[in-house]
């Protein structure tokens, strides 16, 4: 028989030896298609940075139709919960207990100052614990505040001029819904997570029982096993990976501008990539349950924290900004979000992916390396 | 009575020991539970921030005017912004948003003086990378508040009147909005949940599949007993580290701690004991350690994610804030935020202690219940 030969069979006894054990163990199969879907589901819909619903206390100490249409403008707005409340002291008490984000306090001296051009001030508590949602209430108050300005000039018989006015355009997701950046990005973490876990504890429990060895002193070379190991796990990941991606669509109607082909080629790159990993830290451990700590420390909450999947990569010190470039979802989350968002940006994919086709060569290499000397 | 309650604390003394030692005994799992902490938090505490900077901005200002150059001045003069280029035309904007090079192009118009000068409104336009919207929404912010000040200044010097009446605003607990204070003392909770989940998931199961946990069984120990030793490795661990990472956070990263540490220690303790009774209950219901390691997995990340932790609850639908409920995690992080932040005491916390309370009981009865039922 020639070596080809020979090698495609010994491929395919493993092939078939790994699929019948992920068939008769349920486990492996919930893990690539229910946890997809349970976590997407979870996550979709809990996920989200949109403040709506704004518990607003609104303070009003002498009301007349100038406080009325004051109040009413945050009365109609969709991001506020108005409550009114008779005294500051009382709002105050309520944004220390959580009842309310925000209050809005309005003196007694408004009217008359406003109706002088003084200057009216109109006071903003919010309560700063989360800075970011506070930000973007005090956004959201300042815009109430504008539109009421615009049409107060309006009542008053004069233009509304302001010097400078922003018209801003936000591209590829003009409503700025934080669901269609979210969304691709839990779909990152989640095939991380589908990726590493499935292989990890598999071939640690492999090494656990012994059973690695026994299959190191048959004719299969080690990266024949390493790959026999890794197929069955692909194609269950990648069949992970499609019903996130229609659950994406048709569930969260998340836009995808770029190709479906170019999606698809950029997830199975990142599938090789978490499998690797999966590969490595079970090499590495040798014990289910170190490899378990190690899958759950290692992968997600680095894939949740330092990916850009949330929190801004630009935005960190220096030093974490270079831990990122270790980090495999960045990649991907970057080319999900564009692909999703933006389209086929080819400047974009194509770094990423170099990136992800360097850290899957550098993973697998390891964890062939690892599985070779720790044998002797 | 007395002598068999004697009996008891050393029956349940020696489990507690040979159970510490099983987690600590091997170097690895050892490593595993105190280099990736202190890890975490350094990364985390400094990348997990939604404050931004360093935002790449390209310019394309076609009025040379003073007014058009003071206000291209306030923008790059804040230290959110970083100047990436000045554009000559339209059509290198594309390109630049696309490539991700500049998350926004702020446009000044032909007629920018112009139209300041006769006293009109005169427009800026800005164009914002909307793939990540809560970005693109915070950069809005900082952008309209330098515009404000800037048309404030403006109307004072060109004699216009000012705005009748303005939004003074006061954020309370944080003054300066720093996110990192919001997020550090979530991930004290977020790292406690993880490494008492850790500990004490695996340790029936792994008895379960090596078959000592029969052994166990027939010993004089009471099922009380054994969940009392079996949760003592957890609840020691986990209260160490977590306060290690607490006096890191207030130490290391200088978040301010205003309450009472009491009534901190009260939530720590519930929180940990009920996250040791989830991780017994996945354990003693799993048959092998890699359906244990699923299941911490299927409870850690939800638990992580719907906590409040990273997005506001209020923002969740309806159906999955009710499941937030018997997250843990979700009242923990209500504690640590009012006792750093708000200067919470123990009496305005109640409400949080409860529901932890009622979880460990729940979940630990359920384990020990367990012990002897799930049997092959």
């Amino acid at each position: 028989m020639n070596p080809a030969a020979a090698t495609r069979l010994r491929l395919r006894a493993m092939f078939r030896k790994e699929s019948l054990q992920i068939l008769r163990d349920p486990s492996s199969i919930a893990i690539a298609f229910v946890l997809p879907v349970f976590l997407l589901l979870l996550f979709g819909y809990g996920v989200s940075l949109d403040a709506r619903h704004i518990r607003l206390a609104l303070v009003v100490e002498q009301a007349d139709t100038n406080t009325a249409s004051l109040t009413g403008a945050f009365q109609h707005s969709e991001y506020f919960l108005p409550m009114a409340y008779p005294s500051i002291q009382q709002a105050e008490r309520a944004l220390q207990t959580h009842d309310v984000d925000a209050i809005v306090w309005l003196r007694n001296d408004f009217t008359s100052r406003l109706l002088a051009f003084g200057d009216a001030p109109i006071g903003v508590f919010v309560n700063g614990v989360d800075a970011n949602q506070a930000r973007i209430t005090q956004g959201y108050i300042e815009g109430v505040w504008q539109t009421w300005l615009a049409s107060y000039a309006r009542e008053q018989g004069h233009e509304p001029a302001v010097p400078v006015a922003l018209e801003p355009r936000i591209w590829f997701n003009a409503a700025v819904r934080s669901r269609d950046f979210l969304v691709p990005g839990l779909i990152a973490i989640i095939m991380t997570l589908i990726g590493a876990m499935l292989t990890s504890m598999v071939v640690a429990r492999e090494w656990e029982r012994g059973t690695m060895e026994a299959l190191m002193v048959t004719p299969i070379r080690i990266w024949e096993i390493t790959l026999g190991k890794l197929l069955p796990y692909f194609v269950l990941g990648m069949g992970g990976m499609l019903m996130s991606v229609a659950m994406a669509l048709w569930l969260f109607d998340v836009p995808l501008r770029g190709s479906f082909w170019v999606l698809m080629a950029a997830s199975a790159l990142y599938m090789m990539v978490a499998l690797g990993m999966g590969l490595l830290i079970s090499t590495v451990a040798r014990s289910q349950f170190v490899a378990g700590q190690i899958a759950l420390v290692a992968t997600f909450l680095p894939a949740f924290i330092l990916s850009g999947f949330i929190f801004q990569i630009g935005s960190m010190p220096e030093a974490i900004q270079v831990i990122t470039h270790i980090v495999p979802a960045r990649y991907f989350v970057a080319i999900l979000q564009t692909v999703f968002m933006a389209g086929d940006i080819w400047p974009v994919l194509i770094a990423n992916s170099a990136a992800l086709l360097v850290m899957m060569f550098i993973f697998l290499g390891l964890a062939r390396r690892n599985a070779r000397k720790r044998l002797d | 009575m007395k002598q068999s309650l004697q009996q008891s604390w050393q029956r349940i003394a020696a489990l507690a020991i040979k159970e510490l030692l099983a987690v600590l005994k091997d170097r690895k799992s050892r490593i595993v539970l105190i280099a990736p902490p202190i890890l975490q938090l350094l990364v985390f505490g400094y990348a997990a921030t939604y404050d931004l900077n360093d935002i790449q901005v390209a310019i394309y200002n076609e009025d040379r005017s003073a007014p058009a150059r003071e206000l291209v001045a306030r923008v790059l003069g804040s230290p959110h912004f970083h100047l990436v280029r000045y554009l000559d035309n339209d059509g290198q904007i594309a390109a630049l948003i696309d490539n991700k090079e500049a998350l926004i192009v702020l446009h000044l118009g032909q007629h920018f003086s112009a139209d300041l000068y006769r006293g009109g409104t005169a427009k800026v336009q800005l164009i914002v990378d909307g793939r990540n919207s809560n970005t693109a929404l915070l950069v809005l912010g900082y952008l309209r508040s330098i515009i404000s000040e800037f048309n404030l200044d403006w109307a004072r010097r060109s004699g216009r009147p000012p705005p009748p009446a303005t939004v003074q605003v006061r954020p309370w607990f944080n003054t300066n909005l720093e996110s990192r204070w919001f997020i550090v003392p979530g991930i004290v909770g977020l790292l406690s949940l993880v490494i008492t989940t850790i500990v004490t998931s695996l340790s029936v199961a792994r008895e379960r599949e090596a078959g000592t946990f029969d052994q166990l069984l027939v010993t004089p120990l009471r099922p009380v007993e054994i969940l009392i030793g079996k949760s003592f490795p957890g609840v020691l661990i986990g209260l160490v580290e977590g306060t290690f990472i607490l006096s890191m956070a207030v130490l290391w990263f200088e978040v301010p701690l205003r309450g009472s540490l009491g009534a901190l220690y009260i939530g720590m303790f519930l929180f940990i004991l009920s996250g040791v009774g989830i991780g017994l209950m996945i354990s003693s219901l799993a048959l092998t350690q890699q359906q244990a390691m699923l299941g911490a997995f299927l409870f850690v990340v939800p638990a992580v994610i719907l906590s409040g932790f990273a997005t506001p609850i209020a923002n969740m639908p309806e159906v999955v804030q009710w499941l937030t409920y018997a997250d843990p995690l979700r009242y923990f992080l209500v504690i640590l935020r009012g006792v750093f932040l708000q200067g919470d005491t123990a009496d305005l916390l109640l409400h949080y202690y409860w529901p932890m309370a009622i979880i460990a009981l729940v979940n630990l009865s359920f384990a020990a219940w367990l012990f002897r039922h799930r049997m092959n």
